[in-house]
């Protein structure tokens, strides 16, 4: 990957001296976890410990007669089953909390960590079994009978949202959780949908995906009996927001709660979340005073971790004759499951202000409904939002092409806000930060080597080849580095969206970073510690990271939303100016010089124009630790602390391009090159950049092509494991090709914007453009998701007039 | 109870399991060595594949009882006694190709086995000899290279004395 000159050449270096920024340094997190020596949560050794299966309703929707719990008390091993009436008392009639409102009259039906009386979908927990062994605990949980009396239950999303549809929630009188609308001039889009020379109207169905995290969940809570505390081990993204959550939802102090994230086994989303599962090991730890522990299995994990996406989307498109598009009106529907979770309500909002994409357009109108349904909950997976914008603007904008006669590449170009605009105010009311879509166009159409492409496409066309190439583009825009506190505010969020750090230099000049940011996979040990070295001028390895422990590291709004980098990064980078301005005071009362005379040059302070007067970092750090000799007012100790709250979202942008071949007999395709072309600002390691490219990418084409979250009519997952839930292997993954663009961000003072999304907002719509341009000659103007060979062949069929009838 | 009897990289280990228990549960959960790590039921994912008598296996598909008297490879036994990794686990590391790491183990281990089993190694047999192993986060680009680079290494290793690469 390459950065681009011009760009790096025009902003300012982040550092006077940027040794370790922008290299591809080696993560230091690998060798832990290349030879078993990573704990994961399942690998703590717990002495004593209670192992917790839960009973989960094999209904989508039914009251619950009775449990017999006979038949599980008489196995070896189990100790206790519990109904969801017998724990109620344990939390107090206390649900699951939702963080986000989104608007005041949002229904959000008490969630029970277990349910009584009634089950809402396939998977809700109705009882807990413990026992002494994991094997005894599942055997438990599978001897619980259960008496129940099914319910109609609404299982499809649009026929939901009807009125004639059974409710999952009787009291509510409706399944519309909330409808949320952004629309500053609805009598302007009117206006311009009835001028326009081309209206695109599509409907577009996000399918729900599985996150699938190869960890599955996990957690252990700890007593201390004697000192009333407990610690919460959990497979989690959010200790710091599971540590306020559990102890508001049990009613215990957040003094006595400690929360550790050990090593984490990927999250994207759907470990952002406070699960029954936590609530029920702390409540159950507490009352008997020996740790309680669970471990999710992979099907469990199917029905009880959140899902994603899941949306009916309607986009119109309102353009002149020459293509340019004057406005967008989005309307979704948006699946919210049985439950709020924490954030469900949020994550469609979260794409809520893309839906005009990288356009410069002038009018704006955006409504969302949410819906309940007898479903696992949705939540954050990853873009949470902005894939399913990014999908349905993409999508639209190819349809647009196909309308005018331009190039997919042309009507791009036409509409992008232009790099001179920056900072540019959208017409949804965010304040785009920086980036050139055009250069980042023109760059991933070299990098496709388009025109050879175009002409291997036109000769298979005219050959009629069965064997079709369809070269698909997708350009992109993010709000990401959630995000500034007062923002969140207005969009009723439960929390502010700042973070946390310490920076902390030992006796011996070995250096303590504490971060809020909770890494899973992102290597934030690695980038923090290039962060820090290159501001204080020494080694890396001098610079440890501490994170995931809140008895370490406090304070934090931890890892989600592509935010560690632009919000946590920026934080660890204020703290580390809060040391160096210290230790320049320091510096100058040993050199009886002023501070402001000072220069700090390869870890040493010196008299500007007198470079041998100088006293190095390391002199410093023990000067401030034996405090025999610091200036009067100054405290012993080398720390800072640092929390930044950002002024803005920054936004990730790029273009991608990939072509695919279509077996036009078979319906299979296959992604033959995948371009992509990113910018995410200034990048600390490109190495680390493309990992989260690479994976983000296949996980975008997986939507496209692969997954499912399949429900049958009576809400039954289908697709409960991965024999029948395909996540690609990598006999199945593209190669991919990369190069990027480098606008800084002007909002932080490392000019970086984050890249934990990208990959997936930008490849769903590429590889589905790809299918369909292979087949626009055929008449195909759309397939659905999963592009399976059979929805690929079934949309061949209908278009040539044959129904598509096996 | 079933006592079974297995060489636990290079040392032998004696335990006493339930008839049911699953070889990852025993090396888990009976012998400490929680670096083999369980990521499915239903024998997809691969990350619980270590060697069996030299050959890669995926430990939840087998009973500990069927293991008796084997030779057990797990992730623990790979490196050196000092942390230096070998081939596959340092190739891993250059490569960038593991982020979260939970896959990991398994991942290497199949990847020793494939690497074993074909000298000539190219990218489609890589990609096709690991389809039995799930990764999340990489993509597989980087690790599809890390076993490309791992297997060089190994032919390089094995090559004839005095041949010339």
């Amino acid at each position: 990957m390459t950065a681009t000159a011009t760009a790096e050449a025009e902003a300012p270096a982040p550092t006077a001296k940027a040794t370790h920024f922008g290299s591809r340094r080696l993560r230091r997190e690998d060798p832990a976890l290349l030879t078993g020596e990573a704990r994961f949560v399942d690998d703590l050794h717990l002495p004593g410990a209670l192992w917790l299966g839960v009973v989960r309703s094999t209904e989508a929707h039914a009251v619950i007669h009775g449990i017999d719990t006979d038949a599980a008390l008489r196995i070896e091993g189990v100790t206790e089953v519990l109904t969801g009436a017998d724990l109620a008392p344990l939390w107090g009639g206390a649900a699951l909390p939702c963080a986000w409102p989104v608007t005041d009259d949002m229904h959000n039906p008490p969630h029970l960590p277990v349910a009584v009386g009634e089950a809402k979908y396939a998977g809700d927990a109705v009882a807990v079994v413990l026992a002494t062994s994991r094997y005894a605990a599942a055997d438990g949980a599978a001897a619980v009978a259960v008496d129940y009396e099914p319910k109609p239950a609404a299982i499809d999303l649009a026929s939901a949202a009807e009125p004639d549809s059974p409710l999952v929630h009787e009291s509510l009188g409706t399944n519309a959780s909330y409808t949320w609308e952004l629309t500053p001039d609805p009598d302007a889009v009117e206006k311009a949908f009835a001028e326009a020379e081309h209206v695109i109207e599509e409907r577009f169905i996000q399918q729900r995906l599985i996150p699938a995290a190869m960890e599955p969940r996990g957690v252990a809570a700890v007593p201390s009996p004697a000192g009333g505390e407990l610690t919460l081990y959990s497979a989690t993204q959010i200790p710091h927001i599971l540590k306020v959550m559990t102890a508001v939802t049990l009613g215990i102090g957040e003094n006595k709660l400690r929360v550790v994230a050990p090593a984490v086994g990927g999250g994207f989303g759907s470990k952002l979340n406070v699960y029954a599962e936590e609530i029920i090991c702390s409540a159950l730890a507490l009352r008997k005073g020996v740790p309680v522990r669970w471990t999710e299995s992979r099907s469990e994990a199917a029905l009880a971790t959140i899902q994603g996406r899941g949306q009916v989307q309607d986009i119109a498109l309102a353009a002149d004759a020459d293509g340019r598009v004057k406005a967008v009106k989005a309307r979704l529907l948006a699946d919210m499951g049985a439950y709020l979770q924490l954030v469900t309500p949020g994550i469609p909002l979260l794409g809520a202000f893309l839906y005009h994409g990288c356009y410069d357009i002038g009018h704006y109108s955006f409504v969302c409904t949410g819906v309940f349904t007898n479903k696992t909950p949705t939540d954050a997976y990853r873009g949470a939002g902005r894939p399913e914008a990014t999908y349905a603007i993409e999508r639209a904008m190819d349809s647009l092409a196909a309308a005018t006669g331009l190039t997919p590449e042309e009507v791009r170009a036409r509409n992008f806000i232009s790099a001179d605009a920056f900072p540019y105010t959208s017409c949804a009311g965010l304040i785009f930060d920086s980036g050139d879509y055009h250069a980042v166009l023109d760059r991933a159409m070299a990098l496709a080597d388009l025109d050879a492409r175009r002409a291997d496409q036109a000769r298979r066309r005219a050959e009629q080849n069965p064997r079709q190439l369809g070269i698909g583009f997708s350009s992109y825009v993010e709000m990401c580095g959630l995000a500034p506190s007062r923002v969140l505010a207005s969009l009723n969020y439960g929390a502010g969206g700042w973070e946390a750090a310490t920076v902390r230099v030992l006796p011996t000049a070995k250096v303590q970073v504490v971060t809020g940011a909770t890494p899973h996979g992102q290597g934030h040990e690695t980038a923090w510690s290039m962060i820090v070295a290159d501001r204080l001028g020494i080694d890396p390895d001098d610079v440890e990271v501490l994170h995931s422990d809140t008895a370490v590291s406090p304070t934090g709004m931890d890892t989600y939303g592509s935010r560690s980098l632009a919000v946590g990064g920026t934080a660890i980078y204020m703290a580390t100016e809060r040391v160096l301005d210290k230790a320049r005071v320091i510096a100058a009362h040993r050199l009886e010089a002023s501070p402001e005379d000072l220069e700090y040059v390869d870890g040493s302070f010196r008299v500007r124009g007198t470079p041998a007067s100088s006293v190095a970092f390391g002199e410093i750090a023990f000067a401030a630790f034996t405090a025999h000799d610091l200036p009067d007012g100054v405290e012993p100790n080398l720390e800072a602390h640092a929390t930044y709250d950002p002024p803005n979202f920054t936004f990730p942008n790029g273009t991608h391009v990939a072509t695919v071949e279509v077996d036009t007999e078979t319906g299979a395709v296959e992604v033959v090159d995948y371009a992509a072309v990113d910018d995410c600002g200034r990048q600390v390691n490109p190495l680390i950049v493309e990992g989260q490219i690479h994976g983000g990418i296949l996980q975008g084409a997986a939507q496209a092509l692969y997954e499912d979250a399949v429900y049958t009519d009576d809400g039954q997952l289908a697709t409960a494991s991965l024999v029948d839930y395909l996540v690609p292997s990598a006999a199945e993954a593209p190669r991919y090709r990369l190069d990027s663009h480098v606008s800084p961000s002007p909002t932080n003072p490392m000019g970086v914007k984050g890249i934990g999304e990208a990959g997936t907002i930008a490849a769903t719509p590429a590889v589905i453009n790809a299918i369909v341009d292979a087949l626009r000659p055929l008449g195909v103007t759309d397939v659905e998701m999963p592009a399976s060979p059979q929805t690929v062949w079934r949309a061949i069929e209908t278009a040539r007039g044959r129904g598509g009838a096996s | 109870m079933s006592l079974v009897t297995l060489t636990v990289n290079g040392e032998g280990r004696s335990l006493d399991v339930e008839p049911r228990t699953l070889l990852v549960h025993a090396l888990r959960d009976h012998l400490g060595l929680t670096g083999t790590n369980i990521g499915c039921d239903s024998s997809s994912c691969g990350a619980c594949t270590v060697l069996v008598d030299g050959l890669s296996a995926k430990s939840c598909t087998m009973l500990a009882v069927q293991a008796d008297g084997a030779e057990i490879t797990t992730i623990e036994g790979v490196a050196e006694p000092d942390g230096t990794l070998n081939s596959v686990q340092q190739a891993f590391h250059e490569c960038h190709a593991l982020q979260c790491g939970y896959c990991t183990p398994g991942m290497v281990m199949a990847a020793m086995s494939l690497i074993d089993e074909y000298p000539d190694l190219d990218e489609a047999g890589v990609r096709s000899g690991l389809e039995g192993n799930l990764c999340r986060c990489t993509g597989y680009q980087n690790i599809v290279d890390a076993v490309l680079q791992a297997a060089a290494t190994a032919a390089t290793a094995n090559a004839p004395a005095g041949s010339t690469p």
